[in-house]
């Protein structure tokens, strides 16, 4: 798969209902409104109970996409379709298509560890594997084919340096991963991702099961991340979503599966929304 | 592709594995066969006696010592089980109980030998001061009593900490006394564990083998006493099958499929009794 | 009025009496705790030395010490343990990992292993000796005896193995799937590292069992008590030693009790450990 950064705008005409804005007209430079995910008509399905309905929507380049809506409205399964994360549950069905630099990821041949060597994830929860520090991002590096000890290090180095932790562990890279603060520990977890050069990353509620500090810590970071990846990030906390992020993807539940209402420059969906129930939702009268 | 060679690899350890009781079910069928064409099954309790080398094979005493010793060791290893359980989760302070608990895990792990020969030279004496010849029931009921105890109070120690909080809170919350928590809420509800717990223990009493066979003088007899020597199935099959040929051998091998089919069904009981409760 | 604090006067009775009755029952148990072992220390401590550990029994074990049983013991056992812990380990990451609880198949293999767990070690004997012994023709050897013991270890192995994968966090297979790793990988180089406490004290637990056992070994081991030459040669088990001294030796008991003493220590030198591992284990998880 080719990266072509200066490929023209991706054709909406064929569906007409799609989310799909042009170029930005304002918002931080940082941007370059190129769709890098598409996604179209995306349904999931638990068993015979449906999770989310058609959603349409695009991915920008470089930016930071905040899903926001209440529990249960299918934005933590949205962001696991991204990914194919929900091919390890079961009786999990999709529908539709989900477009990755225009190769369909979902199409029987595609590359499913390149996938998600390309997309990363962090969990709401952070989830360091019981090994020390340096094992934690060695190992998925040596899987992918990383063998050279010292470039290894220099990645280790770079990501934790990245994320702003390597002052506070490089002395002590070798003991258990586990003994680290939550806050360290996320950290580090988006630190992992990090060493695999993602180009995008998928993040789900990254910061709720922190303590404020801690919290305040990995905004930051992500804030600064913007630019060099593209970030999808869930998130209930409709002040951050405001703060960190350019675009802004609002869900509500519909007969009990979810459903995407609006989706728009996270200005405009915070102080203009088009839609009552974004109103309502964003003004905390609902929700 | 190695995913898909590893999913192989799993897939014939597993059925290996669970191929391995059919064969144990199917050799002993097949080394029995031969007896059970030869002698009808009514001879297994009509014949005059067990003297199987001029071909009379009842199995009854050997059937009635098991089933005393069993049950002796049951009625005594149940409630000093059910005890050592509530004394873990209820009165023992924390670092006692874990001493405790450690205690009959390790109680546990003393082999059936051991526990034959410490009765062999301490117990039987001691029992032949009592009542000669020493060699009895009793001492097999004992024996036995000390290995089933682990069993039934580990199970129970399972089974009162699955009890949700809320009843005892709920129960002391309506000022009922501390026994009256245990006896009126706790142990109820913990019951199908519990009797689950002495249901497997019951197994593993029918099948012990070579703890009572080294304290029960192996004589085969009913019992009218408990000083009275006794032989069990378990024992009796340990005892002949050195020199057993043609159908003598193919009753131990009957007698090994009988404790194996006991066996079978407690484990069913006690099976269905945890599923029902998880349910 | 009377009659309420006659009430109370007896329910508070009561409960004295059953907590009476309970610490009694305790320290019934721990009396008898104590004069098992201290019997056997007692009657075995004199005879035990270090050329009664390493020399072989003489005139019928009266004399000399029990060093081939060792060596027979130890074959024994690795012939066990090699044959049972690749079968039982594959079928535990197999019900654990690839199959769900539910499945007609898990339930099967979990099923006959239960009852497998539950069959009296006569009847392994039995059976060892039907199959191994003639019809296999390994006659009473080493093998068979390790054969059969295999059989009989390889239902607490496989629960142990099982449950130490199950109480891995799933956390861990969702982001061992982000990072991209397969799922061998997310097996060898996360699952097994992670669950490896229990997989010892399942083995550690294993190994307690088949040093204790004896029935299954009669009639396949067989007796013999000369330092075995292969595995097809005849070795007595530590335990059957115990056993044929007290029973069919007059005048054995002195070294028969010196081996159980040995046996004793073994196994709860064994135990403690196990116990250690798995502790420690519980401990980690709730920090």
């Amino acid at each position: 798969m080719k990266l072509d950064v200066n490929k023209p705008e991706q054709s909406v005409k064929d569906s007409d209902d799609a989310f799909t804005l042009g170029p930005l007209q304002v918002g931080p430079a940082c941007c370059n409104p190129q769709p890098i995910i598409q996604v179209k008509d995306l349904s999931l399905h638990y068993g015979n109970k449906t999770a989310l309905n058609k959603v349409t929507l695009d991915i920008y380049r470089g930016c930071i996409t905040a899903l926001i809506g209440p529990s249960g409205c299918g934005k933590t399964s949205f962001l696991s379709t991204l990914n194919r994360l929900t091919d390890l549950i079961s009786n999990c069905r999709i529908e539709g298509s989900i477009h990755v630099e225009d190769s369909d990821i979902y199409a029987p041949t595609y590359n499913l560890q390149m996938l998600r060597r390309r997309i990363g994830m962090v969990f709401q929860k952070p989830v360091p594997f019981p090994f020390s520090i340096r094992r934690n991002i060695e190992m998925p590096l040596r899987e992918h084919g990383i063998n050279q000890r010292n470039e290894i290090d220099s990645i280790i180095e770079q990501v934790l340096r990245d994320v702003g932790l390597w002052e506070e562990v490089h002395d002590c890279l070798d003991t258990a991963a586990l003994n680290l603060s939550g806050g360290q520990q996320q950290r580090l977890c988006i630190a992992r991702a990090l060493a695999l050069n993602p180009q995008i990353l998928l993040m789900d509620e990254p910061c709720s099961a922190l303590d404020p500090i801690a919290s305040g810590v990995v905004e930051d970071l992500i804030t600064r991340l913007r630019g060099r990846y593209t970030i999808v990030i869930v998130t209930h906390n409709l002040a951050q979503a405001r703060r960190i992020a350019n675009y802004a993807a609002f869900f509500w539940v519909k007969e009990r599966a979810g459903h995407l209402v609006e989706f728009g420059h996270c200005r405009d969906i915070f102080e203009t929304p088009t839609h009552q129930l974004t109103a309502a939702y964003v003004s905390g009268a609902r929700g | 592709m190695t995913d898909r060679l590893l999913r192989w690899v799993l897939r014939i350890g597993a059925i290996t594995s669970a191929l391995i009781m059919l064969l144990i079910l199917f050799f002993l069928l097949l080394e029995s066969w031969p007896a059970l064409q030869q002698i009808t099954l009514t001879r297994f309790f009509t014949d005059p006696s067990w003297h199987p080398l001029e071909a009379a094979y009842n199995l009854l005493p050997m059937l009635s010592g098991t089933l005393y010793a069993s049950i002796g060791a049951l009625l005594l290893a149940i409630p000093l089980g059910i005890a050592s359980a509530l004394f873990i989760v209820y009165y023992a302070p924390p670092h006692l109980a874990l001493l405790y608990q450690r205690l009959i895990e390790l109680l546990a792990g003393i082999p059936s030998v051991v526990f034959g020969f410490w009765g062999l030279i301490t117990l039987v004496p001691l029992i032949n001061q009592l009542h000669p010849p020493g060699a009895s029931l009793l001492a097999g009921i004992l024996i036995l009593t000390l290995m089933i105890l682990p069993t039934i109070t580990l199970t129970a120690h399972a089974a009162l900490l699955a009890v949700p909080d809320e009843f005892q809170r709920g129960a002391v919350a309506l000022g009922l006394s501390r026994w009256g928590v245990i006896r009126g809420v706790m142990l109820p509800a913990a019951r199908t564990g519990i009797v689950a717990g002495i249901i497997l223990a019951a197994g593993r009493a029918i099948g012990e083998t070579m703890a009572v066979l080294m304290v029960t003088g192996n004589v085969v007899q009913h019992a009218t006493s408990l000083y009275d020597p006794i032989r069990t199935l378990a024992a009796n099959i340990a005892l002949e099958m050195a020199y057993a040929m043609g159908d003598h051998r193919g009753v131990l091998f009957v007698s090994g499929l009988l404790l194996m089919l006991l066996v079978m069904l407690l484990s069913g009981m006690a099976a269905t009794l945890s599923n029902k409760h998880h349910a | 009025m009377l009659e309420t604090v006659n009430r109370i006067w007896r329910s508070g009775y009561r409960d004295l009496f059953a907590q009476t009755i309970i610490y009694i029952a305790v320290a019934f148990v721990c009396v008898v705790f104590i004069w098992i072992l201290s019997d056997l220390i007692r009657g075995g401590i004199a005879h035990i030395s270090w050329d009664f550990l390493i020399e072989s029994p003489r005139d019928a074990g009266r004399a000399g010490g029990i060093g081939s049983i060792l060596v027979s013991t130890l074959l024994l056992l690795l012939v066990a343990l090699v044959v049972a812990l690749p079968l039982a380990w594959t079928t535990a990451i197999l019900l654990a990992e690839y199959v769900p609880v539910t499945s007609k198949f898990g339930i099967t293999v979990r099923y006959s292993l239960q009852v497998l767990a539950g069959v009296p070690s006569i009847v392994f004997g039995l059976f060892g000796n039907a199959f191994f012994s003639i019809y296999l023709g390994l006659g009473f050897s080493i093998l068979s005896g390790g054969l059969t013991l295999a059989c009989m270890l390889l239902p607490i192995l496989v629960s142990t193995a099982e449950a130490g994968l199950r109480a891995l966090p799933d956390s861990y297979r969702l982001s061992a799937a982000a990072l991209g790793l397969s799922r061998s990988a997310t097996l060898f180089q996360l699952l097994l590292p992670a669950a490896a406490p229990t997989l010892a004290a399942g083995l550690l637990l294993g190994i307690g069992r088949a040093l204790a056992e004896t029935a299954a070994l009669l009639f396949t081991s067989g007796y013999v008590e000369r330092m075995p030459g292969s595995l097809l040669d005849s070795g007595r088990a530590l335990a059957l030693h115990i056993f044929d001294l007290s029973m069919n030796v007059p005048g054995g008991d002195a070294p028969a009790n010196a081996s159980a003493l040995v046996l004793v220590a073994l196994l709860l030198g064994i135990n403690i450990f196990a116990m250690k591992l798995a502790y420690g284990l519980q401990r980690k998880r709730i920090i």
